[in-house]
């Protein structure tokens, strides 16, 4: 392809023209081909009788292969043109559709709702900020802001804490894919399936729940742990999803933790350095970048959280929180203006976390 | 290509209602109007016998011209589309269901409306979810809606109606024809307001009998205890089985997101014991107020039983930590922990595997408190409404509102009929029979208030109200005085 | 010199124990509540609801070896049983002498004094039933209108589990592909807009994904997209491209400079060092978001509902695992099964994806 560039200059215009026209023909073709390729499977998945097995393998096939194709034939197009466009152009092909997809699918829809939250409950008339005015004087959305603070610094907390001593503690040990394997195993399991797991262990009849077995062969009194403990029944749910989260931070911090090279580890030992000296002075440092990010991560799905307490309590019982404060008000009470303005509100709350990873972001330099 | 399909289904029903309209029309048994009422009417109407008589009638509209105007089937009433249904005038046509139930009675469901299927050749297609409200709620609002859709709670349904998403019934069918189908008061509780005014949401399809006491039979009458006929009589009765050093009640509220809900049904039974019907129904559009001395009166009715702990398994943290469905097991126990539990007939479902009616368990009427309010009955219900205006759907509509799209489901069990020409004897089972007897025999019956009630106070504040109370996270001042405040403001 | 080497030795062995035990302390906490739900799934409906799923391990337990019928015995004055005398409500209690305890099991009206000792028992009585259920389907007894009860077999969930597996594999793919260009973008090119962009990504990671639905859809009925495999495929790529991006830019931007820096010098182009250089490099993040990914996809009931639809031909096994709670949601037996049968596949993925979390990946390569 290079090539082609430099041999006109020798040629006769005749060649240059059938050249260029070819070049243009299969650059048009290609293009066109693939599209052609990727709309007959599409219709072929849309619309085919053919076994489910069969049409099971198209579709990945077809899924997966079609996208990874788009970008190669629109970099290939790409990299056609003169070095000034492809150094212009080029970063929008890598970038360009996740930046689309994520406007069509986040960013449009957020922007609509900010829209309906200046708006009544049905949305016909414009209400201003009187909707943000009544989320923030409300009893209920008070609570569920606490609670909101109360799951990130206890479960988000705690879930980086253990995910990183488990990945830790993991490394150095001979059981590590064991031990790995089921500390990882409540994140395969469905939010039904964990509903059913914690209702078994705070169940208030101490013949089935697990907590006030044990609480009951103690001395004490059966308790109904998410409900009357309040507020201390959030601490309980914040259990589970310390539980079900550690999971995610030491696969992260394991995939880091793997990442440091083991000369560097080897030396400091050497050297006479103890286990937590290592830990604090080599290995904190070194996957700090990682820790940051799944801080971040791990801190804005606890923002979000939504399916636990919804299982578990259903927001009841002063357990809830923004998102279900939201669900309730948009789907189940259709009071559009008001359930868009907690929506928005829960947007405003990772304005911090995102300075800080802007920061970040701002001091690297790229080609 | 699918437009000229179209043309070509269309053509093809044109051709076939033709040809049936002209074909002579099998002689009228019986006037489809005189079918409903008459309880002691022929013990068993095989659903083939009806068939003749609904085409016989089907003969007047599809006589018309076949591309005649709603309009103007709307004005001649008359339960048109369900006769040119049968005539199968929609054949091969499919009308989208949705709803909330799923599993077991998705399986009833489909068993009852096959047989209409088969004559009609209209295909419905059911899906249940478990994620009903948002479910429904994303697809309306994106423009997606399914043609029927079952409202367990016509709150709900009334939020549609009032943003214009629901086709009024009786744009489709008139209110002569309703009448002879459904008792008045099931109609009335089916307006709801509308865009343009009050409009008629939806048709009943099923109800839950709520009113009634289960209690473990053989048990308790070894014990020797007595069905009680007063409010006084039972208290009394409850006393006398914490003297003997059990727990009367069996009581749970837990109910995952909707928890609080069975709370809510023990207040509206109180207040329609404790108070007149009007008042009820000014409770439940929100002009009697929460924090009234009716509704406070009435919780502290329940709550004379509930908070002591020598009346209730497990005391309050039993209360709200105990899954609805697990409430009920404290009977069923070898000998029995508690032994009274109020709740709808639905819950015979939720008994152990092997519980005989009559002999393991049976029910009583919630006795009356006052007994100027006479014997009223609570009844909650499922609304079948449509979404979409095709001839198709509003024939499946008209078959929601007759007794037989529900026949297969008594038969099975799980449901009762709000229909009027539904038999005693289509019962499968006595329990349900008399459950039935029961809601005609009642003085009154009511729906399910916090079910009528806006979603944000029927679904929502009015549980969490309960739970707080119960729970003890508020007093019952604040919980009511919330419930109130939540009360969406006329806009 | 010797006996040095051998503290260092004993240190090590003290350390490695200290390690393990610490984290098998951790793992068991951990395992508790799955060990209960495994359990569990082997248990019939009634030993379910009524004892404790830890109750198949041995423990002591009063088993009654005598019942005595009380009959007419007067209940308000103590009572002589069994050469004890007791009230009423101490027998309630239960009243112990020597290994024996005496119990009233019942009320004042109905009941028998039991006469109990303790004893070691396990609670054994597992069945398979509940799997048998949950992958053959369920049988529903309808009644009926002649009377007779017909026997209906629910699907099993081999379709069911097929949709899944169509929906989860390209719906996990796909936007690591996507969004590992996009990382490599945001980590090593210059472009107007790079800033703003990385800003929206953030930002959009704490977007509730159900503020999309509506509006998605809309477009999805205009565009007749609805009810497509790629309509959800594009739906959880969008939902899980903030944090897809957001973790492997971190990844990738923690990659060494000067592998690039070499690499440019050769005349290699971005698509070859991405593809060539960075995405091998990028492993371990790759497999680990392809990890989460799956799951979220895999456990996901409201996106494929809103997106394909729940009917018996679209849906996918987290409709089927929900349709088993039953309708009146009191099933737990099969939820159990169903949960621990539905996990069997996000466990293959996380073990297979497990080995590309080794340590020198990164060293090895820069070095190769």
């Amino acid at each position: 392809m290079q090539g082609s560039e430099v041999k006109p200059k020798s040629a006769s215009p005749l060649d240059w023209l059938t050249g260029t026209v070819g070049q243009i023909i299969i650059s048009l073709f290609v293009p066109i081909f693939t599209f052609v390729v990727l709309w007959q499977g599409f219709i072929f998945l849309r619309d085919s009788d053919a076994p489910k097995i069969v049409i099971v393998l198209v579709a990945i096939v077809w899924g997966v292969g079609g996208v990874a194709l788009l970008y190669f034939v629109s970099n290939w197009l790409i990299e056609k043109l003169s070095p000034f466009w492809v150094r212009t152009l080029q970063p929008f092909v890598f970038v360009g559709p996740a930046v689309a997809i994520l406007a069509w699918y986040l960013l449009f829809p957020s922007a609509r709702t900010f829209w309906i939250s200046l708006f009544n409950s049905s949305s016909t008339e414009f209400v201003g900020l009187q909707n943000y005015v009544a989320v923030f004087t409300d009893r209920t959305m008070f609570t569920a802001f606490r609670n909101n603070i109360l799951w990130i610094l206890f479960g988000a907390t705690f879930s980086v804490i253990f995910g990183l001593l488990v990945a830790v503690l993991a490394d150095r040990s001979k059981f590590e894919n064991a031990a790995k394997s089921l500390v990882f195993m409540p994140m395969a399991i469905s939010m039904v399936g964990a509903g059913v797991i914690w209702n078994f262990i705070y169940e208030a009849d101490p013949n089935i729940g697990l907590l006030n077995a044990i609480w009951t062969s103690l001395g004490g009194e059966p308790q109904a742990w998410t409900s009357l403990l309040q507020p201390w029944n959030n601490f309980f749910l914040i259990v589970i999803v310390i539980w079900l989260q550690t999971g995610f931070a030491m696969v992260l911090f394991s995939a880091a933790i793997k990442g440091i090279p083991g000369e560097i580890l080897e030396a400091a030992r050497v050297d006479g350095a103890t286990e937590l000296q290592v830990f604090f002075g080599i290995m904190i440092p070194y996957i700090m970048p990682t820790i940051i990010t799944v801080s971040t991560t791990v801190v804005i799905f606890t923002l979000k959280i939504f399916d636990i307490v919804w299982v578990m309590t259903g927001g009841q019982f002063g357990t809830q929180v923004i998102a279900t404060q939201f669900y309730r008000e948009y789907f189940t009470n259709r009071n559009f203006g008001y359930g868009s303005a907690i929506a928005i509100v829960l947007l405003l709350a990772v304005v911090p976390v995102m300075i800080y990873n802007l920061k970040q972001f701002g001091e690297r330099e790229a080609f | 290509m699918k437009k000229n399909l179209w043309l070509l289904l269309a053509m093809l029903t044109a051709v076939i209602v033709v040809i049936s309209a002209c074909a002579p029309a099998p002689p009228a048994e019986e006037p489809a109007a005189e079918e409903a009422p008459a309880e002691e009417a022929a013990a068993e109407e095989p659903a083939a016998e009806e068939a003749p008589a609904e085409e016989a009638a089907a003969e007047e509209p599809a006589a018309e011209e076949p591309a005649a105007e709603e309009e103007a089937m709307a004005s001649t009433g008359e339960g048109g589309y369900l006769d040119r249904a049968l005539a199968g005038e929609f054949a091969g046509t499919t009308v989208t269901m949705m709803g909330p139930f799923t599993d077991e009675d998705e399986v009833k469901f489909n068993n009852a409306i096959a047989d209409f299927e088969e004559k009609t050749g209209i295909d419905i297609q059911y899906t249940g979810t478990k994620e009903f409200e948002a479910t429904i709620s994303v697809r309306v609002d994106a423009g997606d809606a399914p043609d029927i859709v079952d409202f367990p709670q016509p709150g709900l349904a009334a939020n549609f109606a009032s943003t214009g998403d629901i086709v009024d019934v009786l744009s489709f069918m008139d209110v002569d024809t309703l009448r002879e189908r459904y008792d008045d008061s099931w109609l009335d509780m089916a307006v709801v307001n509308g865009p343009n005014g009050p409009m008629m949401a939806g048709v009943w399809h099923r109800f839950n009998g709520k009113s009634l006491v289960w209690y473990p039979k053989d048990d308790f009458d070894a014990a020797g205890y007595e069905v009680p006929e007063t409010w006084d009589d039972m208290l009394e009765l409850t006393q006398m089985i914490a003297d003997d050093g059990d727990t009367a009640w069996c009581v749970g509220i837990e109910s995952g997101a909707a928890t609080g809900w069975p709370a809510t049904d023990w207040m509206e039974e109180v207040m329609l014991r404790t108070t007149s019907l009007e008042n009820y129904d000014a409770w439940v559009t929100g002009d009697l107020p929460f924090s009234s001395p009716e509704v406070k009166n009435a919780a502290e009715q329940i709550g004379n039983i509930w908070f002591n702990d020598e009346y209730v398994l497990g005391g309050r943290a039993g209360i709200v930590s105990t899954f609805f469905g697990d409430a009920p097991n404290g009977m069923f126990e070898d000998p029995p922990r508690c032994w009274l539990h109020k709740q709808g007939n639905f819950i015979t479902s939720f008994f152990p595997a092997g519980a005989e009616a009559g002999v393991d368990y049976d029910f009583f009427y919630l006795p009356p408190i006052d007994e100027q309010y006479g014997k009223p009955f609570l009844v909650a219900g499922d609304l079948m409404a449509a979404f979409s205006d095709s001839d198709e759907t509003k024939a499946v509509m008209e078959f929601f509102s007759t007794g037989e799209s529900v026949k297969g489901w008594l038969q099975a069990g799980g449901a009762l009929s709000p229909h009027l020409d539904a038999q005693l004897d289509w019962y499968g089972d006595d329990v349900e029979r008399g459950i039935a007897q029961l809601v005609q025999e009642a003085t009154a019956f009511r729906f399910d208030g916090s079910d009528l009630m806006p979603g944000e106070v029927g679904a929502g504040s009015f549980w969490k109200g309960m739970t707080d109370w119960v729970s003890g996270s508020a007093d019952l001042d604040t919980a009511l005085q919330e419930i109130d405040a939540s009360w969406p403001s006329n806009n | 010199m010797s006996s040095n080497v051998g503290s260092a030795k004993k240190d090590k062995l003290v350390g490695d124990l200290v390690v393990n035990v610490a984290l098998a302390l951790l793992v068991l906490l951990w395992t508790i509540p799955t060990i209960g739900l495994l359990v569990s799934s082997f248990r019939d409906q009634f030993a379910i609801a009524t004892t404790g799923w830890w109750t198949i391990f041995p423990h002591r337990e009063w088993v009654t070896i005598k019942t005595i019928e009380p009959g007419a015995v007067e209940r308000d004055q103590p009572i002589d049983v069994e050469n004890i005398r007791a009230t009423f409500d101490e027998l309630r209690e239960g009243v112990q002498s020597g290994d024996k305890r005496l119990v009233w099991i019942g009320n004042r009206r109905l009941g028998t004094i039991q006469v109990q000792e303790q004893e070691w028992t396990m609670n054994l009585d597992f069945t398979l039933e509940n799997y048998q259920n949950v992958l053959t389907g369920k049988r529903y007894e309808v009644t009926q209108p002649d009377g007779s009860v017909k026997i209906e077999q629910g699907s099993d969930m081999s379709n069911a589990f097929l949709n899944s597996i169509a929906v989860s594999i390209p719906a996990t793919v796909i936007p690591i592909l996507i969004a590992a260009f996009a990382a490599y973008g945001f980590a090593w090119m210059k472009f107007p807009g790079r800033r703003m962009f990385f800003i929206m990504v953030v930002a959009l990671l704490v977007v509730p994904l159900q503020i999309a639905l509506v509006p998605i859809l809309r477009d999805y009925v205009r565009l007749d997209l609805n009810g497509t495999f790629l309509a959800v495929w594009l739906a959880h790529a969008g939902f899980g491209l903030p944090l897809a991006v957001y973790l492997l830019y971190n990844y990738m931007s923690t990659l060494p400079r000067d592998i690039l820096e070499s690499a440019f010098i050769d005349g290699a182009s971005h698509f070859t060092i991405f593809t060539r250089l960075i995405l091998p490099l990028s492993l371990p993040a790759l497999a680990s978001f392809a990890i989460f990914q799956f799951l979220w996809v895999w456990n996901d009931y409201l996106v494929a509902l809103i997106f394909i639809g729940a009917t018996a031909d679209t849906q996918v096994l987290t409709m089927r695992i929900a349709e088993l709670v039953g309708s009146r949601g009191n099933d737990w037996h099969l939820l159990t099964a169903g949960a621990f049968i539905s996990m069997v596949l996000p466990l293959v993925v996380f073990f297979s994806l497990q080995r590309f979390f080794v340590r020198g990946m990164l060293a090895g390569s820069v070095k190769g």
